[in-house]
């Protein structure tokens, strides 16, 4: 019986030989380990090597704190503004018909082929000094190059694509017979859009949101051009670690880059846990 | 509620859905809006409903404009295809809707909607499932929460878009007896969209039958069953079978030979016989006044059997079906007469 089985179990083509399994196993967690953790740990290991006070010296430094500080505030203006702007163009994407509407998706994905240091450099031609709008701009006193504005187009710009890319497919799935259910039962658009539409797509939307804040809080191409490196007024946090490491002061740049990676393992935590709850025939679909 | 319905037009792009489009609808009464796809049934549904806007001609709801009003403005009840219940909201919830999204002066209390939505629970039979999401629920209870939604708002009118459409044959028949009733006891006036005709003969009290944008006939299941107006309808509206015959003098004739059979006042020339299956009868085929033609296949169970017959033709051929007794001897490869009982002619090109 025991050899017949075994003749079996040889027989099946789904049971690789158990070495092919355990060496494509190993292979996967090496590059993982080499790539992914090594750096990861090697990150807090640099940011502690001086010892614990030079870190939190680090971190409470008036410069970091102002560093953080500007990050979060374009984090937070980023993602609110490209959620609105997401919900509109998915919406005009996804429910209505019209011309140009495959040139207008090819559009959107624009920020995700562009170096961020050519999208930063636009913005520069734009509203730089020598640019377009630059004398204009200089004449009202208006700052956008080598100020917070700038920081925050260069990031909005970059980052777009994540939000909106998360709601089209879904909107588009779900068509809208639930919103024309809703008006004929008497609802306003505006309450159709908050007790139908949005709810809808929230745990899409919310996915979208933490991806665009990830990036949003580590881009470093586009926003490195419009910036200017002023310490304490506007460098992020990507930035006033490159100051510092430039400056032969690795500890406190680990430092700060350790924060931003526990920023990204937070996300990361949060994105898991956002699948886990979110319903079925959504998380699969990403 | 009566509804008006006064030369509407509609059109996408180069297609015409609707051609000058004329229906009243009597109040109280259920009627269906049956024909193939794309022939303007839903098109004309989504108009009365508020979700479309004509190109020309009026809705009236009791003499009164209905275009110049949106589609919450109606109070009509729309229940859609696929159901479209709000996926993120419980059945009771999805019930609850059009009661909580009203104008805060005119909304009841929270004790009075519970107690609307239980009775409309209790009305399609769902109160065990009020809990429940729409992902729970299958194909038939999913209709019946979208007709109780669609009730909760005590709509002036009733309109549904194929609401069997996408459920399974048996749970189909079930649904529709039930709906059946369900207008008997409420009498709201009600439009249902279909494209299957059993559906419409069985639960409408007028059958609106369409075709290219145009109403081809309105009328009771049985007159248009009996009565079609058109060859569309005819061939629509059950099973047809269609015989090319010459019309000469008053004399209906096939193949050259005269069938005896009145010329319903059609002029001499070509026309097309129009019949039910089972309104032919098998008989022997020497004598006079009938078509002729030879046994091909006999098949069916029950009752009554299918008997395909190929009538003699010096053009192309012609394939019957016709339905005979079992207890009437018949063997393939027989050559028998048919007499026509029942029939309609319609010129050719109609």
């Amino acid at each position: 019986m025991a050899a017949a089985r075994e003749a079996q179990l040889k027989l099946d083509v789904r049971a690789d030989p158990p070495f092919v399994k355990w060496a494509i196993i190993t292979v996967t967690a090496a590059f993982l380990g080499l790539f992914i953790v090594v750096p990861l740990v090697n990150v807090f290991a640099q940011a502690f090597a001086k010892g614990v006070d030079v870190y939190f010296a680090a971190l409470t430094d008036p410069d970091a704190l102002a560093a953080v500080r500007l990050t979060i505030l374009v984090a937070f203006v980023t993602v609110a503004a490209n959620a609105v702007f997401g919900l509109v163009a998915a919406w005009a994407i996804a429910k209505f018909d019209f011309r140009g509407k495959n040139f207008l998706i090819t559009l959107i994905d624009l920020p995700f082929s562009v170096s961020p240091v050519i999208a930063g450099l636009v913005f520069v031609l734009l509203f730089g000094l020598q640019g377009l709008f630059g004398p204009w701009l200089a004449a009202h006193d208006i700052k956008i190059i080598f100020a917070v504005p700038g920081i925050i187009l260069a990031t909005i710009f970059v980052t777009f694509p994540f939000i909106v890319r998360e709601l089209i497919p879904l909107m588009q799935e779900q068509g809208t017979e639930e919103e024309e259910a809703a008006l004929s039962l008497g609802a306003s658009g505006l309450t159709t859009f908050f007790r139908v539409t949005l709810p809808n797509v929230k745990w899409a939307l919310l996915y979208g949101v933490l991806l665009c804040n990830a990036r949003a809080m580590g881009e470093f191409g586009a926003v490195s051009v419009v910036s200017g490196h002023i310490r304490g007024e506007t460098n992020t946090m990507p930035l006033h670690i490159e100051t510092l490491y430039e400056g032969y002061q690795a500890a406190p740049a680990f430092a700060i880059a350790s924060l931003l990676a526990l920023l990204a393992l937070v996300t990361l935590v949060a994105k898991a846990a956002l699948e886990r709850r979110s319903p079925k025939d959504w998380a699969t679909r990403n | 509620m009566q509804i008006a319905i006064r030369d509407v037009t509609k059109r996408f792009g180069d297609f015409t859905a609707l051609e000058q489009v004329r229906l009243d609808i009597r109040s109280g009464e259920l009627i269906a809006l049956l024909g193939p796809s794309g022939s303007g049934k839903t098109t004309l549904l989504r108009i009365v409903a508020g979700f479309d806007w004509p190109d020309a001609g009026e809705v009236h709801f009791d003499g009164e404009d209905a275009l110049s009003h949106s589609v919450g403005e109606r109070n009509v009840g729309f229940v859609f295809q696929h159901y479209a219940l709000f996926r993120h909201m419980t059945v009771f919830e999805n019930i609850a809707f059009g009661l909580r999204v009203r104008p805060r002066k005119f909304r009841f209390p929270e004790a009075e909607i519970r107690k609307r939505v239980e009775d409309l629970l209790d009305l399609v039979q769902l109160g065990w499932l009020a809990g429940r999401y729409p992902s729970q629920l299958s194909g038939g209870q999913r209709q019946r929460v979208a007709l109780a939604r669609a009730l909760a708002i005590e709509p002036r009118v009733l309109l549904l878009d194929e609401p069997f459409g996408s459920l399974d044959a048996k749970v189909r028949k079930g649904l529709r007896r039930w709906l059946r009733n369900l207008h008997t006891e409420l009498h709201v006036t009600s439009i249902f969209v279909t494209h299957d005709q059993e559906e419409a003969l069985e639960v409408a009290d007028r059958v609106v039958v369409m075709d290219k944008g145009r109403i081809q006939q309105t009328g009771t299941p049985q007159q248009v069953y009996d009565h079609p107006h058109t060859p569309a309808v005819h061939e629509f509206i059950g099973e047809s079978i269609i015989v090319p015959v010459t019309i000469e003098a008053g004399e209906v004739r096939h193949n050259g030979e005269p069938l005896g059979l009145d010329c319903q006042g059609l002029e001499s020339g070509t026309a097309q016989l129009f019949a039910r299956p089972h309104d032919l009868a098998i008989v022997p085929s020497s004598g006079e006044h009938r078509l002729r033609g030879v046994v091909r296949r006999i098949h069916g169970i029950g009752p009554a059997r299918r008997v395909e017959i190929a009538l003699d033709s010096e053009k192309s051929e012609t394939l019957i079906e016709v339905d005979a007794l079992r207890a009437q001897p018949l063997r393939v490869g027989e050559r028998v007469g048919i007499k026509p009982e029942q029939y309609r002619l319609f010129p050719t090109g109609t």
